[in-house]
């Protein structure tokens, strides 16, 4: 099937003559990253994760979302998402391609990261978070590529594939989970010490992974004769807008919690992200814009008439997708460390290293993306016709 | 021909069995052989041995000429390198500006509030309100950073002293973050240059892996106790928790101590008299 990616139009070598730029302008970064070390970095000995954990973090999000297809599909029969289904499983696989990459690039000894494996350390969650990932990257591609060839064949998929789209479901909110309790377990820190990281993970999650599918859709409908079906679409913004809705009032139950026990440890970080702490206000306009963004897209799907708007809709998924990607990676990571477990205030900014870097990890993905719809298009376009 | 296959079935889990019966003895004797070559080459005569070792500070004992040479002392003595040293440039040429963010530190001072946070009170004591409290790892009973660690390069003595293997740890940071009292450092860059002098009896470090105070678990191996006890005039005292007839213990008996953060449920090795 992969011959198929290498035929296109003019657009479609431009853009993957792009990202491969971005790529290339990435992989210089991080060789000087590589060997000097992670001092090319915003990080410091206070804030020892920044950008790419942050990213790492949202993706895994991102992956997740993907389930919010094959759950209606797959186990409620429903038929509008026959078409869409194979999107939303190859945008987990680029999202944890992304993810995977994220990991290596945040390591100060790369060369090394097979220890994980040599070492296996079934007390730390990043044991189980390696193996979820792995999991959900091959079941994903493993069911995606089946079930595409089958469809071109027009033949029905392999009956194998069938439990392994059941186990992908577990998997997909096995991701988020064990990556929330990366951060929900350790005692030291206020800010992600709450049983409902993981829930408004998920919540988060599949109001992102969806929103970003809308706007997917949006895109092959205008680069592609394949069209995934308005009907498709707009039950995918009923399912961002209950997803983003709940994240935010997980956030607010949160809020309550800290604010009215007033327990400093736990305080302090949300003083920090939502007012600014001793002076130290850098994340401030970020969190409200964050949070202003994910109001008004909750708002815009509520109301029918905005929701069936569309225009409006990729705008408001697109404002859905930027809230979520500041709140869970912008401010949930810097705002663990801030301040410190001593009470220290060191604030963090990614260098443009790392950002060099972080824009070539997410080109990687996008090259993965674009290579993976091309197939499942053209496919598509050729059963249809 | 399905009786005989059952038959034979069981003669093998019979078989089987009688092999798991016998694993523990073996591994018994095994051990017992081999336990016993280690000790001869293993352990040093003189090495100091602990239940678990632990640390009292004595915080009537401490000035700041005092906290000054603690740090000192450990940091030379570590090869822990130091942003302000002026790089050779000869040797290190093209070194880039410093990050003093991404410094690493063993043993350092705090002031009260930021040593015990959760004790903050307007109303201290007056004698602590401008006296540094040496901080530093705290041997954790329940250490998350051990927990945490993917590759057991962070792992925790019989004796109950944290140690790091720097050859293994792959610098994913997740102990830096479990860590409740900011005692790792993560060498950002290579240290090397701003190391003064190198002391060649403990090793240097590669860019790349997390680091932080071993209680000197090198000096107890030869008899000797922590560069910290020496260069603390009797402010800090390393010895056995588990031991009543230690000189720790004897202290913690005599004073009223604290610990950092006990809330948290990590049980610190190190505790201050107050």
């Amino acid at each position: 099937m992969l011959e198929i990616a290498i035929k296109g139009s003019r657009n479609y070598w431009l853009w993957i003559v792009l990202l491969l730029a971005v790529m290339g302008a990435g992989a210089i970064t991080y060789i000087d990253q590589f060997t000097n070390g992670l001092m090319t970095t915003g990080m410091s000995r206070d804030v020892s994760w920044g950008f790419y954990i942050a990213n790492f973090t949202f993706l895994v999000g991102v992956a997740a979302g993907g389930v919010m297809v094959v759950i209606p599909y797959y186990l409620h029969d429903y038929e509008k998402f026959h078409r869409i289904t194979i999107l939303g499983e190859f945008l987990a696989v680029a999202a944890l391609v992304m993810c995977l990459l994220f990991i290596i690039v945040d390591l100060g000894q790369p060369t090394r990261m097979l220890n994980v494996l040599l070492y296996p350390s079934p007390k730390s969650m990043l044991f189980y978070d390696m193996l979820v990932l792995n999991g959900y990257l091959f079941l994903n591609i493993i069911i995606g590529w089946k079930v595409l060839e089958a469809e071109r064949n027009q033949v029905e998929p392999p009956m194998w594939t069938k439990p392994l789209i059941y186990l992908s479901i577990p998997f997909a909110i096995g991701i988020h989970t064990v990556t929330a309790y990366l951060y929900c377990g350790l005692p030291g820190r206020g800010y992600w010490l709450t049983a409902v990281l993981a829930p408004r993970f998920l919540a988060s999650a599949f109001a992102a992974g969806p929103a970003f599918l809308i706007i997917l859709c949006y895109i092959i409908r205008k680069f592609t004769k394949f069209d995934p079906g308005w009907d498709a679409m707009q039950t995918l913004a009923k399912i961002v807008c209950w997803a983003i809705i709940a994240n935010l009032f997980f956030f607010v139950c949160e809020c309550f919690v800290v604010f009215y026990s007033g327990i400093p440890s736990h305080m302090a970080h949300l003083q920090y992200l939502l007012f600014g702490y001793h002076g130290y206000h850098a994340l401030v306009p970020w969190m409200w814009s964050g949070f202003i963004l994910m109001t008004l897209g909750a708002i815009f799907l509520i109301i029918p008439k905005l929701r069936n708007n569309k225009t409006l809709l990729p705008i408001t998924c697109a404002m859905i997708f930027i809230g979520a990607w500041i709140d869970k990676g912008l401010g949930m990571i810097s705002g663990g460390f801030v301040p410190s477990p001593l009470h220290h205030v060191t604030e963090y900014a990614p260098t443009g290293k790392e950002i060099m870097i972080t824009l070539a990890v997410y080109a990687t993905g996008f090259l993965v993306l674009t290579i993976l719809y091309k197939l499942a298009t053209t496919i598509k376009e050729e059963v249809r016709g | 021909m399905m009786k005989k296959s059952r038959r034979s079935f069981l003669k093998v889990a019979g078989i089987a069995a009688i092999g798991l019966g016998a694993a523990p003895a073996m591994t018994f004797a095994a051990s017992d052989s081999h336990g016993a070559a280690q000790a001869v080459k293993g352990k040093n005569q003189e090495a100091l041995s602990a239940h678990r070792w632990g640390m009292v500070i004595d915080t009537s004992k401490l000035n700041e000429e005092v906290a000054k040479n603690i740090t000192e002392a450990c940091h030379r003595n570590h090869n822990v390198p130091d942003f302000n040293h002026e790089v050779d440039e000869e040797k290190y040429p093209n070194t880039r500006p410093t990050n003093p963010k991404q410094e690493i530190k063993w043993i350092w001072e705090e002031h009260f509030n930021y040593a015990f946070p959760d004790m903050e009170d307007e109303f201290l004591v007056e004698k602590f309100k401008h006296l540094g409290f040496p901080v530093t790892c705290n041997h954790c009973k329940n250490a998350p950073c051990v927990q945490a660690c993917p590759t057991q390069a962070t792992f925790k003595r019989e004796d109950g002293i944290v140690l790091m293997d720097f050859h293994r740890c792959i610098g994913c940071r997740f102990c830096m973050a479990a860590c409740p009292y900011g005692a790792r450092s993560f060498n950002f860059r290579d240290p090397r240059p701003f190391i003064a002098e190198t002391v060649p009896e403990f090793p240097t470090r590669s860019k790349g892996v997390v680091e932080k105070c071993n209680l000197c678990a090198e000096r107890l191996a030869k008899g000797q106790m922590p560069h910290c006890v020496e260069a603390s005039e009797g402010a800090i005292v390393v010895g056995d928790l588990e031991d009543p007839e230690s000189e720790v213990r004897v202290l913690l008996n005599e004073n009223y101590s604290i610990r950092r953060k006990q809330s948290l449920g990590t049980e610190p090795s190190v505790y201050y008299v107050v």
